[in-house]
């Protein structure tokens, strides 16, 4: 009886300890970010203010809503770019036989996997030549990098399990493969598509290194490198308030996704890796 | 009967022809992103490419990686990448950050993932914190944890002293003794989710009769995990540590913004970029980029052949 009683609290310690720690940094920037003046410089461990003064401050000065839209736009064509270079792509490769597919399909999957870096002189003189340096096509561009790999993958795994029966209907029927591909395989990986697209907006959402290097005055910055660029009146004053709530700002939207589509993200991750 | 059968060629025919529609943008797309620019990077590491100007670049060989030069005081200086301190402590960093990061997120991923594969109430609760910190782009992490760790006014120096574990606030960032350790911290709280996620998806597909057989013999919980529960997810496990290794090794974005212009955390990502567009060193820059593909690309091989990995059933 004891000995049960110790294992219940010791394994909901754990639990709350998880919860803790995974919470914990995001609610202190929530914290933090509510804070007015020089309230921010003491530490509490609950909330005590609720100025949105940091709020009008990071979104009235500067760039920082421009910034969000740009963030916006990228991440939005680099989803729609790579759903439909994908879809095709995927249906290639899953319903089709050909000499050289599974090496065509793993060849797809190192271009993601491999670091960016590698490509960075390269695709800088690529992007230079196209003129689009300092653009935000120069970001969609390279974001396909690692949405499309990614999205071919799991669509493939996902195409590859469907049953064969309406196809085989369809091309006895007389069908081009665009018309199966749109009438019958679309409507039924419209749910793999949601995953996969909601997957490459928040990697698009996120990315640096390109975005850093691609653009390079603060109306072409993407979310990721304004914030990070984020400075103060002086370079020994940085404007924490300011940081933290264009962090709450652009976190938010992410984790109200990420918890609604919660099972779909799940699901998407461990297709692209598990799933054979 | 000739008639089907010509029909039949038809529609082979006209599939054909649909693989080569369908694959070909995605391919060409790829190539011209991934694939034409890795072989650009690696020319220009074999020359004197300077950002200003690219089209100046002439072939020198592999000087950017290692050269002899004899000075007139007859002395001899090696120069190049593979003399260079300050790249081998960048390889030496990422691959130090990589094995402990990894390994870290692989035992508090396992614990998560045991977790959340038990039914418990409130588990539903539990798993939503846990993706939180997956969700939270790097850079936000990058300067949330900033913040806490700051030496003045930071919760994590406040904590830590109030239970008496620091007697002094520390500059967790800043100071050279502990900017990795800052780094590492970041990282595995980042990560570890990914990791859990992988590994729980693993477990779900582990047979439950097993580990009812190994209760009623009488097999102890703790040995049944390492019997039953880690040789039946080793391929998921394996697959999960591959990834984020690859992962861990072109880490850039949390040591750029977390610990600036700091050796002790500079990895091979970071000494590349800014070679290549801050310092106006784009040429050795570039070679630094092919050197940190080979390493990466050799340690995946070693790790998919000795892990003996089927690329399509595996991955």
């Amino acid at each position: 009886m004891r000995m049960h009683f110790l294992k219940t609290a010791g394994f909901t310690l754990l639990v709350a300890a998880i919860i803790v720690e995974s919470v914990f940094p995001f609610y202190y920037a929530i914290l933090t970010a509510f804070k007015s003046g020089n309230a921010i410089f003491r530490v509490d461990y609950w909330p005590t203010s609720f100025s949105l003064s940091n709020y009008a401050a990071v979104l009235t000065q500067g760039v920082f809503a421009r910034n969000i839209l740009n963030s916006l736009f990228v991440a939005c064509v680099t989803v729609a770019l790579s759903l439909i270079l994908g879809t095709t792509a995927a249906y290639a490769l899953a319903r089709f036989r050909f000499a050289g597919r599974k090496l065509l399909l793993f060849a797809i999957l190192s271009v993601s996997m491999f670091p960016q870096v590698a490509v960075l002189a390269g695709l800088f003189e690529v992007i230079r030549a196209l003129g689009l340096y300092n653009s935000l096509w120069s970001l969609v561009l390279s974001y396909l990098i690692f949405t499309l790999p990614f999205t071919v993958w799991v669509l493939t795994a996902f195409l590859r399990d469907m049953p064969t029966g309406l196809e085989e209907a369809a091309i006895m029927d007389g069908a081009s493969p665009l018309r199966i591909l749109v009438q019958i395989f679309l409507p039924l990986t419209a749910p793999a598509m949601v995953t996969t697209g909601l997957l490459a907006f928040i990697t698009a959402w996120n990315e640096f290194l390109f975005a850093l290097t691609f653009t390079s005055n603060d109306a072409q910055r993407t979310v990721p490198v304004a914030i990070a660029l984020l400075s103060g009146a002086t370079e020994f004053e940085v404007p924490w308030g300011n940081i933290m709530a264009a962090s709450v700002i652009v976190t938010v939207p992410l984790v109200v996704l990420v918890l609604i589509f919660q099972r779909r993200i799940v699901s998407g991750l461990t297709a692209g890796a598990i799933k054979g | 009967m000739a008639a089907v059968a010509g029909r039949w060629l038809a529609i082979l025919r006209g599939r054909r022809f649909a693989v080569l529609l369908f694959l070909t943008p995605m391919l060409v797309t790829l190539a011209a992103i991934a694939a034409w620019p890795l072989v650009r990077t690696i020319f220009y590491g074999f020359t004197n490419a300077s950002l200003s100007d690219l089209d100046a670049a002439r072939f020198i060989g592999f000087r950017n990686y290692l050269d002899t030069l004899t000075l007139r005081s007859g002395r001899i200086v090696h120069t190049g990448l593979l003399a260079d301190p300050v790249w081998w402590r960048a390889v030496w960093n990422t691959l130090r950050f990589a094995a402990i990061s990894v390994s870290l997120e692989t035992v508090f991923g396992t614990i998560i993932a045991l977790v959340l594969n038990r039914k418990f109430p409130g588990r539903g609760l539990v798993r939503a914190a846990v993706l939180i910190p997956w969700a939270v782009p790097t850079i936000v992490s990058a300067k949330m944890w900033a913040w806490m760790m700051n030496d003045q006014f930071g919760i994590l120096n406040d904590m830590l002293m109030r239970i008496g574990l620091l007697s002094h606030p520390i500059a967790w960032t800043a100071s050279p003794d502990t900017a990795f350790l800052a780094v590492l911290i970041v990282d595995v709280w980042k990560s570890t989710p990914f990791m859990a996620l992988l590994i729980l998806a693993g477990l779900q597909m582990l047979p439950r009769d097993v580990y009812e057989a190994a209760r009623v013999d009488g097999v102890s919980p703790f040995r049944a995990f390492f019997d039953i529960t880690l040789p039946l997810i080793r391929p998921a496990l394996l697959v999960a540590v591959i990834f984020r290794a690859l992962d861990a090794m072109r880490i850039f974005d949390l040591i750029y913004v977390l610990t600036p212009n700091n050796e002790r955390t500079e990895t091979m990502s970071v000494f590349a970029q800014q070679n290549l567009f801050s310092f106006d060193k784009f040429a050795y820059g570039s070679a630094a980029s092919t050197l940190l593909f080979l390493v990466v690309a050799l340690i995946t091989i070693l790790f998919v052949t000795l892990g003996q990995l089927d690329p399509e059933r595996g991955l």
